[in-house]
């Protein structure tokens, strides 16, 4: 799809959400955490470019969230705590990824897997420093120097959270243009050829999987800013699935799926839980089905499809 | 030509209880198109590798203009000079022609730019003037996975030359290609690398073609060179076309 046409939707959707949050007041916290999932999708998307799947990204999320709990009596200001979030989730992934990108495939997910749950034990044993699963309560910080009563500063933590998400969307979406993201998906289709182009698959994998653990890190910071309050399920094998959940019902071909993923999973869940309170995962369950028999691309693909025939009929 | 630009000295390298190299001893003359030919399983191929890095001996030595690259991964061979196209081309299937050269053009001056787009004017222009040389200009936006095998064959060693090897190591450039187009690929492969300045190494099994286009041949049999020189002598050698010619005429 044009560069013109995916910023004019991304423009639209992001017009349409702060209108959806300003009818529907009870919409911003879940439009807030919609948006930051969208941003851990976005890095698990980089990875999917490359073929590899993540079943363990909310080890990143968590940390970011983690790094908003523990320094947010020291220097309660959002802007700082989103960057610091930002630096401790991508020196994580770089540790994690250092000896992750060696591996291909399932080996790769499960890696993952592997390691997420292992923080997730430490965030829930270590009780004196983490408070295990009673977990951290957050107090609301300072956004740009602004003590903010709690109405306004919802309304504070949705709008940082669409900028970030309309930043690292458009991040995204060139770095998949450029030669790295080219790269990412040479290692999909033919890793011995990049080797032989004189490049290392593996750093290229690496350098993708640091800006995912960063992307998954300011995602925790938001959600941790958001619910003001943090526990090991964040970094749960089920949080990371969700993630993947997102990833796929969003669709991988462009960086707006994982946030059309993100706010339809949000929604659809918050109405099944209400109107369905025994059978909402069911529904999601079924929601994904129908996802992955009817609209393999996602709803980004149905939605891509549907510009690029009508385009096509204009021509 | 002058002096090798590479030397292989005492080679071997055993699967279990076959040589695939047992002594190789080879230079490569800076300039030259040398072929390499043989049965199957004689060890063609795997002398490639060796030389790339994909395989590493079990004794002897390689040289590249003097310096040993033994014990180098294959990027950094690559790095060197040491280009290399495949017997299956290995093309990025879900990119265009255009972006597979880009990509090779991008690997030869750093990835390490993340903003900027892979067809940027500057590499868009050179990849279209490299696939302008090879014949390939009008399946620049065909994807890779759409291509006939000829021109991804092609493709597969434009790929390698958008690197600018000094040396490319080709393995089996005319196999899967239909008997018509043979000669035109190799005619087409042949002025493009010797217009670059280009030395190269290609395994070959149709002997028309190393007679035609190669300044030597060096056969290979059982891991070992049975007989290296030019076309005219080695291919005229009893022994070569009993052991090898034969059987290459009916295989």
């Amino acid at each position: 799809m044009r560069r013109g046409t995916e910023a004019t939707l991304a423009l639209l959707a992001a017009a349409g959400l702060l209108a959806a949050a300003w009818a529907a007041p009870w919409l911003k916290f879940v439009l807030t955490i919609a948006l930051a999932k969208g941003i851990a999708v976005l890095g698990i998307l980089l990875l999917l470019r490359a073929g590899q799947v993540s079943f363990g990204h909310a080890l990143f999320l968590a940390s970011g969230a983690y790094a908003v709990a523990f320094l947010a009596p020291a220097a309660p200001e959002a802007l700082l705590l989103l960057p610091a979030a930002a630096l401790l989730a991508g020196l994580l992934g770089l540790v994690v990824g250092l000896f992750v990108v060696r591996y291909r495939d399932i080996f790769f997910g499960m890696l993952n897997l592997a390691i997420s749950m292992v923080l997730y034990s430490l965030l829930e044993k270590l009780y004196e420093l983490t408070r295990g699963t009673d977990g951290i309560r957050v107090e609301p910080p300072r956004v740009a120097g602004f003590a903010l009563t709690l109405e306004t500063y919802v309304w504070a933590m949705l709008v940082l959270a669409l900028v970030l998400a309309v930043g690292f969307g458009a991040f995204v979406r060139a770095y998949l243009g450029s030669p790295m993201g080219q790269a990412l998906a040479g290692i999909k289709t033919r890793e011995t050829r990049l080797e032989f182009m004189g490049v290392s698959a593996r750093r290229v994998l690496l350098a993708a999987y640091v800006l995912s653990a960063v992307m998954g890190g300011v995602a925790g910071a938001i959600v941790g800013m958001t619910t003001r309050h943090v526990t090991p399920l964040l970094a749960y094998w089920t949080s990371s699935g969700e993630l993947v959940f997102i990833a796929i019902l969003g669709g991988a071909g462009g960086a707006l799926g994982p946030f059309l993923g993100a706010a339809a999973y949000e929604l659809v869940r918050v109405y099944a839980a209400a109107s369905f309170a025994d059978a909402w995962q069911a529904i999601l369950g079924t929601v994904l089905l129908l996802v992955i028999l009817f609209a393999p691309g996602g709803l980004w693909g149905v939605i891509s499809g549907l510009l690029g025939r009508r385009a096509g009929r204009a021509a | 030509m002058s002096g090798a630009l590479l030397e292989a000295r005492g080679l071997r390298l055993a699967f279990g209880g076959v040589k695939a190299a047992d002594g190789i001893d080879l230079d490569v003359l800076r300039g030259e198109f040398l072929a390499i030919i043989g049965p199957n399983g004689a060890g063609k191929t795997t002398f490639l590798n060796m030389t790339t890095g994909y395989l590493r001996p079990q004794a002897g030595t390689i040289a590249y203009e003097g310096e040993s690259i033994l014990g180098l991964a294959p990027r950094a061979i690559v790095r060197r000079g040491i280009g290399r196209s495949f017997q299956l081309p290995q093309l990025f299937t879900e990119h265009t022609v255009l972006e597979n050269i880009a990509l090779a053009i991008a690997a030869r001056e750093g990835l390490w730019s993340p903003l900027a787009p892979l067809l940027r004017h500057r590499w868009r222009e050179e990849a279209m003037e490299i696939l302008g040389r090879f014949g390939l200009a009008a399946l620049a936006e065909a994807r890779a996975d759409a291509l006939n095998e000829g021109a991804r064959k092609l493709t597969d060693i434009a790929m390698a030359v958008a690197l600018n090897p000094r040396l490319l190591l080709m393995d089996e450039p005319t196999s899967g290609v239909a008997a018509a187009e043979k000669m035109a690929i190799v005619e087409t492969l042949v002025r493009v690398l010797r217009e670059a300045g280009v030395t190269a190494v290609f395994v070959e099994h149709d002997m028309d073609v190393v007679e035609r286009f190669a300044d030597r041949v060096a056969v290979w049999s059982q891991g070992r060179i049975a007989a290296l020189g030019p076309p005219g002598q080695v291919l005229s050698d009893p022994a070569v076309q009993r052991e090898v010619i034969g059987i290459e005429r009916h295989a």
